[in-house]
This record gives C-alpha cells, sequence and structure tokens, in this order.
C-alpha cells in the first residue's frame, strides 16, 4: 500500500491525491466516498477485483457524513415495509457488530422520545405499535414521574414518553474512515480531489474526472446530494435531490451531566424536530433544524436557525443554555421527496444508483452496502473468491472509552501519548502523530481534527490551533 | 498503574498568578510547593505577548516573556518546583489531582491546591456568528502563538472583532504579521481606535462567508445598514470566560457573574482546602492583577497549611445590570481585599449601592468613567456592616 501524490498506484491499494490516475481498467469504480460510498468499497474489497473509490473532496466522509446526528438507530420508526426499514435495522446490527470489531465508538444510552403535550402523548402508542411493524419490540412507554427520575434536568411540561433502549450514539467521523481504511488496506484505490465531471458509457464506462479519465466496468452512484447529477450523466431522470438543511449546536462537555439519554423528538406533521444528545466525545448536541434548499453548497448556519435552536433547547433542557456553545455546523440530507431510499440497478448499464439516503445513512451503510453488492452480482459481477478484509483497528475517540492520555502502559511504551497538545479534548501529541501517517491521511486541518478531536474543543484553538496546524504542516512535509 | 505522590501545595497553572503563589509559600517555608503547566514553557499568556507594558508599575519597555522570566526566576528562587509539560487533568480525592505528562499518570495529592488556569477568549462559534466555517478564524490567542511563537502564515486583509485593548495588541499582531487591518468591529457605541484602521462602532458581525478560506464578512450597524467585509482573515478579541474547567470536575461552585470559582476575600473556594487566583476568578486583568492575587493567597494558604479552619461561605455578593461581576463574590472575611467590579456598559459617575435583605448598606459616587473593557476597584471596607448570617449582598448602580 502506498500513499502519494503523483497517481502511482502498487499492486496493494493505494490513497492518491494528485495526478493523473493509474491505466487499465477498474472492475468497479464507487463514486463518493461517504458514509456510504466507503461501506460499498468495504464491502466489494471482500472480492478479488480491482476498485476505486473517487471523491472529490480532499478526504473520506467530507459530505454530509460528517455533519449529522451520529445516531445509531434501531429503525423503530421507518416506514414498515420500505428498504429503508429492512436496511436500517440490518445495519443497526452490523454496525454494532463492526464497531466493537473496529474500535468504533458506540454508546448504548437508549432514547427517550418525549412528548410535550397531549397530541403528542396521544401518537406514543401509535409509534410503539409501529416500532413492532418494524421488527423492534423493545419499545415501551413510561410515565411522566419515571421521564422525570430517568432525565431529572428535563424541562417542565413532560407528559410521558416512549423509551427505545436500543437507540446508541457513534462516531460518524470514524466510521467511514474505518471502511475507508479497510478497503485500502485490502486493496482499493481511493481517488481524492477526483471530480467526476461527466461520463461516456460503452462496453466499459469512462468516467471524465477533473485528474483525466477513469475506465471502468462497473459503476456504483454514491455522490450523495450529487446522485441525482450523476444519475441525469447515465440517462435516469428517476428523482432529484433537494438538499434540507440541520443547522446543530455542540455543547460544551461539562454539560454532559445534564442529560442521559438520547431525547428524541416526537414526529410530527413538521418532520422529525429537534433532539438533544449526549456525542461519544462527551459534549451535546441540540439539533437540527430542516430546511428545504436549493443550494446544495449551503453548509452555513443561520442567525434564524440558531434562534430557532435555541428555544427548542430551552424547553427540552433549561440548563443546556447555560453552558458554553463549542461548535456550529450544518449538514445537508439527500431529500427526494419519496419516503424512502432511492436505490437502482440498471444491470444492461452494469450500473447502481445509491441515492436518497436522507436521514439514516450512517446506520444503513454497511446493510446499503451488501444491498448495492447483490444488486452488482445480479448485474453479472462475478462476486466468486471473497474473502475477510484486513482486520483494522480504529484509534479511540470515544470519551467513554479509554483514551491515550488516560493509558499509563501505552505512555510507558511511547511517552508521546503522555505529551498533551490540545488541551480542551486532551488530544496527545503520538495520536496527532499517527493520523498522519495512517493509512488514509487527513487532508486538512479539519480532517485531522476528525480523526483526533485535535482543536475539536471549547476554547477553538485560542491554546493549542498553532502548535496544531504547525504538526500537520511538518507532518505532510 | 498511576503513581501517588503526595506535596504541601500544589499550584495548577504556571501564569504570573501560579508562579507569585508559589513564590511566596515556597519563600515562606510552605514545604514542597509544586506547580504545574501542561504547556512545554512556563509563563501562561504573557509568554504570548512581544509588546511593552507588564509589571507593577506597567514598565513600558518589559515585554511578557521578559516579565514572566522574573516571575519564574523568583519562583524558583524561592525554592517551588515549577513542572512543565504536566496537565491536570481530574481529581481522585478532594484534594488529590490526577495528572497526564510523558513520564507517565500521577496523582498527586496536597495538603492545600491553588488553582491558577487562566482565562481564554470565547471563539466564533460560542458567540453564535453564523454562516459558513472557513479558514482564517482566529481568537487572539491563536493569533498571538501563531505569529509570536510559530512564526506562521497569517492571511492578507483582517477584520478584528473588539475594540478593547486585547483588540489593539491583535491589531499590531497582525501588523507585525504583514497583514492589512481593514477595520475593527464593535456593537459598542465607542471603542478605542487604531491609528490608519477604520473602527465601526454599534455594528455587529452578521454573518462570514468563503469556503475554505474567508472570503469576507457581514456587518450590521444598529441604524440597519448592512455591508459585506472583504476580508480572508478574522479575529475575535475579548469576551473572556475563566478556564474553570478543572474547577467544576473538582465541584467547586462558580459564581454566574465571573464564570470563575466563587471566592471569598482569602481566595477560599467552596471546596474546603482548594484556592483560586489570577485570571480563572474574572477574565483578563492585567498581569500584575493576576500576580497580586497569587502574593496574597499565600498568606490564607499558609493559614490553612497551620490548620486554620475552613470558614462557612458567607454571604454571596452578586451583581444587578448594568453590572456583569464582582470579585471576590463571597463575603467570609469582609474588608480584606479590594473588590473588582465590571460593568456590561459604560457608566459616567455612576453611584454604587450595597444593599443586603432589602436593607442599604453603602452609597456612594464615583467621579469616573467605568469602562466595559476596565474593572472598577472599589476599597471593600463597608463590607464589614454584612450581616454574616443574611443573604445575598447586590451590587447596583444608583
Ligand atoms: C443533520 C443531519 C442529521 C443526520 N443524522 C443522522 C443520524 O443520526 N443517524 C444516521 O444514521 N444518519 C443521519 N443522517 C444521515 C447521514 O448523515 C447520511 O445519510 C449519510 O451521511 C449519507 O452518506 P452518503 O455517503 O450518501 O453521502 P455523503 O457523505 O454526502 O457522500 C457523498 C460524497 O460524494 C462526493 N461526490 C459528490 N459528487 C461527486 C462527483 N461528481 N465526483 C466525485 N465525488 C462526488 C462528495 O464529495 C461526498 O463526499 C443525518 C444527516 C443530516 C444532514
Ligand atoms: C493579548 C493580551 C495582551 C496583554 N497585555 C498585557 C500587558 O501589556 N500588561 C499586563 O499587565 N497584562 C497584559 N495581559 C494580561 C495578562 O497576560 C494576564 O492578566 C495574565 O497572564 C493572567 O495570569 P494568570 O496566571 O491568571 O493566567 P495565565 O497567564 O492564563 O496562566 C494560566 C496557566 O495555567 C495553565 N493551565 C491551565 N489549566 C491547566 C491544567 N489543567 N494543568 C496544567 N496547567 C494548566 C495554562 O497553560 C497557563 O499557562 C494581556 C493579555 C492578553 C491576552
Amino acid at each position: 500500500m502506498t500513499v502519494t501524490g503523483s497517481g502511482a498506484v502498487t499492486a496493494r491499494g493505494a490513497v492518491t491525491t494528485g495526478g493523473a490516475l493509474p491505466a487499465g481498467e477498474y472492475d468497479v469504480t464507487v463514486v463518493g466516498a461517504g458514509v456510504v460510498g466507503t461501506a460499498i468499497a468495504r464491502e466489494l474489497a471482500r472480492l478479488p477485483l480491482r476498485i476505486a473509490l473517487v471523491d472529490a473532496a480532499d478526504d473520506v466522509g467530507e459530505g454530509t457524513s460528517k455533519a449529522n446526528t451520529a445516531i445509531l438507530h434501531t429503525g423503530f420508526d421507518a416506514v414498515p415495509g420500505s428498504l429503508e426499514s429492512r436496511l436500517v435495522r440490518d445495519g443497526y446490527r452490523l454496525l454494532s457488530a463492526y464497531a466493537a470489531e473496529t474500535g468504533i465508538p458506540v454508546e448504548p444510552l437508549g432514547a427517550l422520545l418525549v412528548a410535550w403535550d397531549e397530541e403528542q402523548l396521544a401518537a406514543l402508542p401509535g409509534l410503539a405499535e409501529k416500532a413492532v411493524r418494524n421488527g423492534y419490540h423493545a419499545a415501551r412507554i413510561v410515565p411522566a414521574a419515571e421521564v422525570r427520575a430517568r432525565e431529572p434536568e428535563l424541562g417542565p411540561g413532560a407528559l410521558g414518553a416512549l423509551d427505545v433502549p436500543g437507540e446508541s450514539v457513534v462516531c460518524s467521523w470514524t466510521t467511514p474512515l474505518a471502511y475507508a481504511t479497510q478497503a485500502v488496506r485490502s486493496g482499493v484505490h481511493l481517488h481524492l480531489n477526483c471530480r467526476v465531471r461527466n461520463v461516456l458509457s460503452d462496453q466499459a464506462h469512462t468516467l471524465v474526472t477533473s485528474r483525466g479519465p477513469l475506465r471502468t466496468r462497473y459503476l456504483v452512484n454514491a455522490a450523495g446530494l450529487y446522485a441525482d447529477e450523476i444519475d441525469r450523466l447515465l440517462g435516469h431522470e428517476d428523482f432529484a435531490v433537494t438538499p434540507r438543511r440541520g443547522q446543530l449546536i455542540v455543547f460544551d462537555e461539562l454539560a454532559r451531566g445534564l442529560v442521559r439519554h438520547i431525547l428524541l423528538p416526537v414526529p410530527g406533521a413538521l418532520g422529525k424536530g429537534v433532539l438533544v444528545s449526549p456525542t461519544v466525545y462527551g459534549n451535546v448536541m441540540l439539533g437540527p433544524t430542516a430546511e428545504d434548499l436549493d443550494d446544495k453548497t449551503d453548509t452555513g448556519s443561520t442567525a434564524g436557525g440558531l434562534a430557532l435552536l435555541r428555544e427548542k433547547g430551552r424547553r427540552i433542557l433549561p440548563a443546556l443554555l447555560e453552558e458554553e456553545v463549542t461548535a456550529v455546523y450544518a449538514g445537508l440530507r439527500a431529500a427526494t421527496g419519496d419516503d424512502d431510499y432511492a436505490i437502482r440497478s440498471h444491470p444492461a448499464q452494469r450500473y447502481v444508483t445509491a441515492g436518497g439516503i436522507r436521514s439514516t445513512g450512517l446506520t444503513a451503510s454497511m446493510a446499503i452496502a451488501a444491498h448495492v453488492v447483490e444488486l452488482l452480482a445480479e448485474a453479472g459481477l462475478a462476486v466468486s473468491g471473497a474473502r475477510e478484509p484486513v482486520p483494522v483497528r480504529m484509534p479511540n475517540l470515544g470519551e467513554a472509552f479509554l483514551r491515550p492520555y488516560r493509558d499509563a502502559g501505552l505512555i510507558a511504551r511511547d511517552p508521546e501519548y503522555g505529551r498533551i497538545v490540545c488541551h480542551c479534548e486532551r488530544v496527545t501529541r503520538g495520536e496527532i502523530r499517527d493520523a498522519l501517517a495512517s493509512t488514509v491521511p487527513p487532508g486538512s486541518p479539519d480532517g485531522l481534527r476528525r480523526r483526533t478531536r485535535a482543536r475539536a474543543g471549547r476554547c477553538q484553538g485560542f491554546h493549542c490551533g498553532a502548535a496544531v496546524r504547525a504538526l500537520f504542516e511538518e507532518g505532510r512535509g | 498503574m498511576s503513581r501517588d505522590r503526595g506535596v504541601d501545595v500544589l499550584v495548577v497553572g504556571a501564569g504570573p498568578a501560579g508562579l507569585a503563589v508559589a513564590a511566596r509559600l515556597a519563600g515562606a517555608g510552605a514545604g514542597r510547593v509544586e506547580v504545574l503547566e501542561r504547556d512545554q514553557e512556563p509563563g501562561g499568556i504573557p509568554r504570548r505577548c512581544r509588546h511593552g507594558g507588564f509589571g507593577d508599575p506597567v514598565r513600558p519597555w518589559l515585554d511578557g516573556p521578559a516579565y514572566v522570566r522574573q516571575a519564574l526566576r523568583a519562583a524558583t528562587a524561592a525554592g517551588a518546583t515549577v513542572r512543565t509539560g504536566v496537565s491536570a487533568t481530574g481529581w481522585a480525592g478532594p484534594l488529590t489531582l490526577e495528572t497526564t505528562s510523558p513520564a507517565g499518570l500521577e496523582r498527586i495529592t496536597a495538603r492545600a491546591v491553588v488553582l491558577a488556569t487562566g482565562a481564554r477568549e470565547r471563539p466564533r462559534s460560542a458567540r453564535l456568528v453564523p454562516g459558513t466555517r472557513p479558514a482564517g478564524v482566529l481568537t487572539t490567542g491563536e493569533l498571538q502563538q501563531s505569529v509570536h511563537l510559530y512564526g506562521q502564515d497569517i492571511g492578507r486583509r483582517a477584520v478584528v472583532v473588539g475594540a478593547e485593548p486585547v483588540a489593539r495588541h491583535a491589531v499590531h499582531t497582525l501588523r507585525r504579521a504583514g497583514a492589512q487591518v481593514v477595520a475593527m468591529v464593535t456593537d459598542r457605541p465607542r471603542g478605542a481606535a487604531v491609528p490608519g484602521v477604520p473602527l465601526l462602532t454599534a455594528t455587529t458581525l452578521g454573518e462570514l462567508h468563503g469556503r475554505g478560506r474567508l472570503s469576507g464578512v457581514t456587518v450590521r450597524h444598529a441604524d440597519g445598514r448592512c455591508g459585506i467585509l472583504t476580508c480572508d482573515t478574522v479575529v475575535f478579541t475579548g469576551d473572556w470566560i475563566p478556564d474553570h474547567e478543572l474547577a467544576r470536575r473538582g465541584g467547586v461552585a462558580v459564581d454566574p457573574g465571573t464564570r470563575g470559582p466563587s471566592v471569598d476575600a482569602s481566595f477560599r473556594t467552596s471546596a474546603p482546602g482548594v484556592f483560586a487566583v489570577g485570571n480563572l476568578l474574572h477574565g483578563v486583568e492585567r498581569a500584575a492583577t493576576a500576580a497580586a492575587e497569587g502574593h496574597a493567597a499565600a498568606v490564607p494558604v499558609l493559614a490553612r497549611l497551620s490548620g486554620e479552619p475552613w470558614p462557612e461561605p458567607g454571604p454571596v455578593l452578586t451583581v444587578r445590570a448594568p453590572l456583569l461581576w464582582v470579585a471576590p463574590n463571597r463575603l467570609t472575611d469582609p474588608g480584606r481585599r479590594p473588590l473588582l467590579l465590571r460593568s456590561g456598559e459604560p457608566l459616567t459617575a455612576p453611584v454604587l449601592t450595597a444593599a443586603q435583605d432589602g436593607r442599604l448598606l453603602w452609597r456612594r459616587r464615583f467621579p469616573v468613567r467605568m469602562a466595559p473593557s476596565r474593572s472598577l476597584r472599589l476599597a471593600s471596607a463597608w463590607t464589614d456592616r454584612v450581616d454574616r448570617s443574611g443573604g445575598p449582598v447586590v451590587l447596583g448602580i444608583g
């Protein structure tokens, strides 16, 4: 495996970030290295095939996948019978097991859907019954007194809740990175800074990219918000993606003691609503909003959006608003106007689209990947000779698990894990060094943050910004 | 496995306040006095300040690094141990701190703990400034380190948010780094301008623009006028918040005004044996103020070491708007220390009052201008009149 800037590729996997693409034909190329595309590439990496994964960005997970609420959903509230319902349920099981094996942090906190008015309270039995239709049997309705006992800081007026013990929080930064790392170590070529501009199809497909042509026999479209545009290049007008923005506020780690469960809203006419949830990094998140836009790049926050979140948050957990804000961000869901994923196979074209993966794609990613590979097989891709991918173990970013700065044995073996660089998040020089030398190295300081938490904390660089930047620049040579 | 050790006094933070308390204590024979500093070098904020104006009285030629070199010499000459690259990460007991350093993990138990962890500026996110998340968005703290300690490249055209003394330092640092400062922006009606830099008063930052790198900021004047300033860098200055994490994780009560530990005039927190000094108590003040607090805290720390009991905390001292905070803010031992008082709005010749349980304790006119960036120093003899078993004492205007 090699990492190059020039495009030279060995027989093993590779990561390239510039220069011409390798000559020759790939068996399968996946467009889009979000959580869905990386999961598909990882699934394909089991096969003795030549696989490419390409992304326009300088890193994996740079699209919607880095900016969500990071909940590992049970699928209790999906549309029963939908493809999403099945894939979320399977994905939950698959990702839970994969996380345990690779070290992706997951915390099984359980969720409470809190009813704040009679209408919401009246909706709970229906939700409990829907959960059963989705194959989820552990949900039950709990009375107001129990809700209060389990969440003492909850604002006044909660009338009851639906308890969904299986809902968990997961690390949405480590997940696509683990998939990509494993894919590359198992032989996949990851080409970054590689935007697909056009697709010419005859016997095989020729992707016209910002780094030149790339030839491939099979093509998978996992381009997220742009999946409809790639589809159009192949002559399909099945669906149109409308970006639905979700703005979020992340509160300081000192707020973590205020909340014990994922506090989900009871879904109403206006969509899923605003939740309050701990994160695996030990802080507390409030959001998201839901705003339909027409600009697929508009990931900015707005004064109105933040004011709305604060108003909702004050109702749910008043003390939260007294805590410091650590970060504000926004993600765009790939909404299609349809209530289900838009996963379509076009066997004659040796082409599969994984589109419309709106608000559950992180959870469902591994199941989507398995489903897409089945569709490729039905379209004629040879899937014999599968082997287990090379095992990977990811660095732990989860606060509930042993972080390097607290690991005496690790520090004794390598004192760099005792040298804290980012004080708020307690990120050590050893971790930063490892990230810079990893299989899929960060393309920017933001990428380094998603691999280590460096600079993700309350001071946002007041103390460590210059030091982290220096290490990043030094590490890139 | 972490090692367990004991010391007499453990000071967290080797800035001006921590070094000052350590110097006094070690000099007075307090036993083993150890200062922990998470940075690789001791000195705190002044280490990043390459301008003159430190010392007591202020010496225009004395810059931050020289100032803290003196403080460090005083501490070590008195016999204090200053350990750098050691972070206090949490508590293992009421007077036991957990630490991480390249040498491993330790649990250090002290007879008295002094927190001197300083303060930081609120970043863009904490100020809820909307927009995109481009590179080129800094606080003064990061700017100073980037330029003075790392020689890093800063952008070409910068906007500075704030018009207080620290904003002027940011302007000078930006200029030293070769950037043009296109404007200083403050939501206040007045501010201290820097020659050659347009000062936009009564103006808020509406939104940040740019992908990858900052391309501009929307500014909105109180009268409704709006515009975009083209820039590739924006520096958020001032708006200090004490670095109170360790204090809070130790269960130390925090004052709602300062957001630092609530302390009495002897720097005693709500946790027996735990003291707090410096910017941790109130956000940024002059280094000499932080150091003076450190010096003054040595006396009660010594008393504690010689067995003086921890007193009941006494009534709280709070403020009413437009006053923002007062420190110290517990009235255990009235009259011992001057009070620092901040206002959120400029006030001319304010009449200050203090009342407890509806009873006026004190009233005085101050023939000065109170600026939001400067604390008013109040003599505290009047606090003798406080009923030690009464309710909160409230400072107000008029
Ligand atoms: C606010 C919010 C909250 C959410 N909460 C949750 C949650 O709690 N749990 C959950 O399971 N899911 C959640 N989701 C959904 C989840 O984040 C998405 O379903 C998932 O990230 C979609 O992944 P993706 O790989 O399809 O898309 P993306 O991550 O957007 O990846 C698509 C990639 O394609 C690349 N690309 C696009 N066009 C081209 C081109 N022409 N050439 C090359 N590359 C291209 C992009 O650069 C991008 O990297 C949430 C989403 C949002 C917005
Ligand atoms: C831009 C700027 C310009 C200034 N100019 C002047 C001036 O001209 N004249 C003047 O008198 N004053 C000036 N000041 C103010 C002066 O720097 C401060 O008042 C002074 O540094 C406060 O001292 P302190 O010890 O309370 O905190 P700090 O100096 O902030 O020191 C706190 C120390 O604690 C350490 N620490 C925190 N947490 C931990 C932990 N958990 N474990 C270990 N260590 C920890 C920190 O790393 C830091 O070194 C200026 C400040 C700024 C920001």
